[in-house]
């Protein structure tokens, strides 16, 4: 079966910036792809790579089995849904959402139903008359939803799309767009530097830095059996355990990783596990994060809210189930 | 001497005394009464602008009111429309029409050269291309109007450099058939139409230029790729997102250049032909001619056209973006 984008040793570089180095990549079609990094790691550019707004310096891109290099982004099939909206403040929201089917030629009539539609889809309908700037973040950002939708893409492209609602808005567009993403089952490449919610969204993820890709997997994968260490520190901030470490625990000498809920925490009673020191407890609702100090390894640790702690500063003992502890593929 | 801001001030109090004097009596006032410091700011320039300046205007337009004896030359203190009649006759409706179709034709070819050096400025240059970009466009406003317009005499004049390039690149058959042509032409470019409207677009061409820029820089480049993103070509995303957005900037620029070119005397006195413009109807009414009346009603004119071609931009929604 053909991608619906594939990359093949695609670079992209700005000066002596490599802001894409040598990235193959595969998407297949209908699935809900998450490119999830920190800013500057490449993965707005890949973005811009498959809409067409940039031009790789050497590699090649297929959108769905055709080449793209050299295609303009009006020609390509494919639409983004912008990080800060991008609606043309100009014209009401009916024409926002009719503009592409507008250049298309697409008479009056027939796009403003298809744009009405489309508002329904993203529930907000009966707001065609009103002006971008009327409109609450959350609004907007559904507005772009549909302004690109209503071409019917073949891949659609979300940068950051949710970056500026807050958290409750946030939580409600994730599964909005997931249920959205099924029912339509158009391809979706979404950039986020929220692992959460490349975790909780995503079919597969790839994790970006430096303008390479770390891994590619399922979030389980990801979050469960990171290969770098930098994986396992950016996505949900795992515990790295450093060779010497790990080699006491598993015989072997890699880098490991060990999830902050794997973690169990007790007072020192001279019982089996790690000597550490409770360095400051952070009460986050739900559970309560642990810092601790084990002869000089900064560790953390989950624990769920209400669990009786020991004071701060206090020693304690830590312990983990050893198929927690996680290998990681980085040399040592 | 040196305050060590680690240290807390045990020993300062928490509001600190007035520093006294009639200058701190004054800050403590006006932070008080803000609105007092605001009136004592705008009064003179209100003043001056209200008074001295509007009032002399209305004075002048008064008289527009009044008409000239024909016999004595003097000036007939009452009330009629006569001098509006006199600018009907076929001379004066003349005058008024060469200078709104060259004021007209001066816009538009203002904004056809200013667009795209606006375009380069807001979307491209950067650092020190921008310096240069404001230093290119201001430069010309810097130096006299009057040396200018010499300059240009000089430049279309029938010895001048335009005539010589023309004749380098053997293309004199072409400035002479554009010169044969009715009205357009002339003896040179210098006496004919031609050179007027050449050195008014070139005069003009900043004010046009600097409002495009400023309302181009504020369109996100963002709108732009998402006009492509959704299928428009380039022209496309000219006509639907560029151009409706820059519209604000280019009817600003707009009322410069129609209105100083409505107005100006100077520029068809030198370069142009014999036949009058509307600045230069006022000027020989009010001086040789003496009829201040007609040369007051000639000034009406342009204050009347441009209260109308604001009115039509604004139901254009030319300032909705403002």
């Amino acid at each position: 079966m053909t991608s619906a984008v594939s990359f093949q040793k695609v670079s992209r570089h700005f000066g002596s910036v490599r802001a894409v180095d040598a990235v193959d990549l595969d998407i297949a079609p209908g699935e809900f792809f998450a490119m999830l990094g920190p800013s500057g790691s490449g993965k707005t550019t890949c973005l811009r790579l498959i809409a067409g707004f940039e031009q790789p310096t050497s590699g090649s891109i297929s959108i769905f089995g055709e080449r793209a290099e050299g295609v303009p982004p009006y020609r390509r099939n494919v639409n983004t849904v912008f990080q800060d909206y991008a609606l043309f403040p100009h014209l009401n929201v009916l024409d926002n959402v009719a503009y592409g089917l507008m250049v298309k030629g697409v008479g009056k009539a027939g796009r403003h139903k298809a744009a009405e539609e489309a508002l329904s889809l993203v529930r907000l309908p009966g707001y065609g008359t009103r002006r971008p700037g009327q409109l609450s973040g959350g609004q907007r950002q559904r507005v772009a939803l549909a302004r690109a939708l209503v071409n019917q893409p073949k891949v659609l492209l979300l940068d950051e799309p949710l970056g500026a609602l807050d958290l409750k808005l946030r939580e409600n567009m994730q599964e909005e767009l997931k249920s959205l993403q099924k029912a339509l089952g158009i391809t979706f490449v979404f950039v986020t530097h929220d692992q959460g919610e490349a975790l909780s969204m995503a079919d597969r993820v790839a994790v970006f830095n430096d303008g390479r890709i770390m891994q590619i997997g399922t979030p389980e994968d990801i979050y469960q059996r990171p290969r770098t260490r930098f994986v396992a520190d950016f996505v949900g901030s795992s515990n790295v355990l450093p060779p010497d470490f790990v080699q006491r625990y598993s015989g072997q000498h890699r880098w490991g990783s060990l999830r902050p809920e794997s973690i169990r925490v007790s007072r020192a009673a001279g019982g089996e596990g790690v000597a550490a020191r409770l360095v400051s407890t952070n009460y986050l609702g739900a559970t309560t994060r642990l810092a601790l100090d084990a002869d000089g390894l900064k560790l953390h640790a989950v624990v769920p809210a209400g669990t009786a702690l020991p004071a701060e500063g206090e020693a304690v003992v830590l312990t983990f189930n050893r198929e927690h502890l996680h290998l990681m593929d980085e040399p040592a | 001497m040196s305050v060590d801001i680690t240290m807390p001030r045990a020993t300062a109090p928490a509001i600190l005394p007035g520093s006294g004097g009639m200058r701190g009596a004054l800050s403590d006032l006006f932070w008080r009464r803000p609105q007092l410091l605001l009136l004592l700011m705008l009064l003179p320039p209100v003043l001056w602008l209200g008074i001295v300046y509007i009032g002399s205007l209305f004075a002048l337009l008064a008289q527009s009111f009044f008409s000239i004896d024909e016999f004595s030359g003097l000036i007939n203190h009452q009330f009629t429309l006569k001098t509006y009649g006199d600018l009907l006759q076929a001379a004066n409706l003349d005058i008024i029409l060469r200078t709104v179709t060259m004021a007209a034709l001066v816009t538009l070819a203002s904004v056809v050269v200013a667009f795209p050096i606006a375009y380069y400025a807001a979307r491209y240059a950067r650092g020190r291309w921008k310096a240069l970009f404001y230093l290119g466009v201001m430069l010309p406003l810097w130096s006299s109007y009057l040396v200018k317009i010499y300059a240009w005499k000089l430049i279309l004049a029938k010895e001048g450099i335009l005539t010589w390039l023309f004749a380098k690149l053997h293309l004199l058959w072409l400035l002479d058939a554009w010169l044969a042509l009715p009205v357009v032409g002339g003896n040179s470019l210098s006496v004919s139409f031609t050179g007027t409207f050449i050195v008014f677009v070139y005069v003009w061409l900043p004010f046009m230029i600097l409002p495009v820029q400023a309302a181009l820089e504020r369109v996100p480049g963002n709108l732009v790729e998402a006009s492509s993103d959704l299928g428009a070509s380039p022209g496309q995303t000219f006509r639907n997102v560029l151009f409706p957005l820059a519209l604000p900037g280019i009817v600003a620029g707009s009322i410069f250049t129609f209105s100083l070119t409505l107005g100006d005397y100077i520029i068809p006195q030198i370069i142009g032909t014999s036949r009058l413009f509307i600045g230069q109807a006022v000027y020989s009414q009010q001086g040789t001619a003496g009829n201040i009346p007609l040369a007051a009603a000639f000034t009406v004119v342009p204050i009347v056209i441009m209260g109308f071609y604001l009115w039509g931009a604004k139901r254009m929604g030319a300032f909705d973006a403002l």
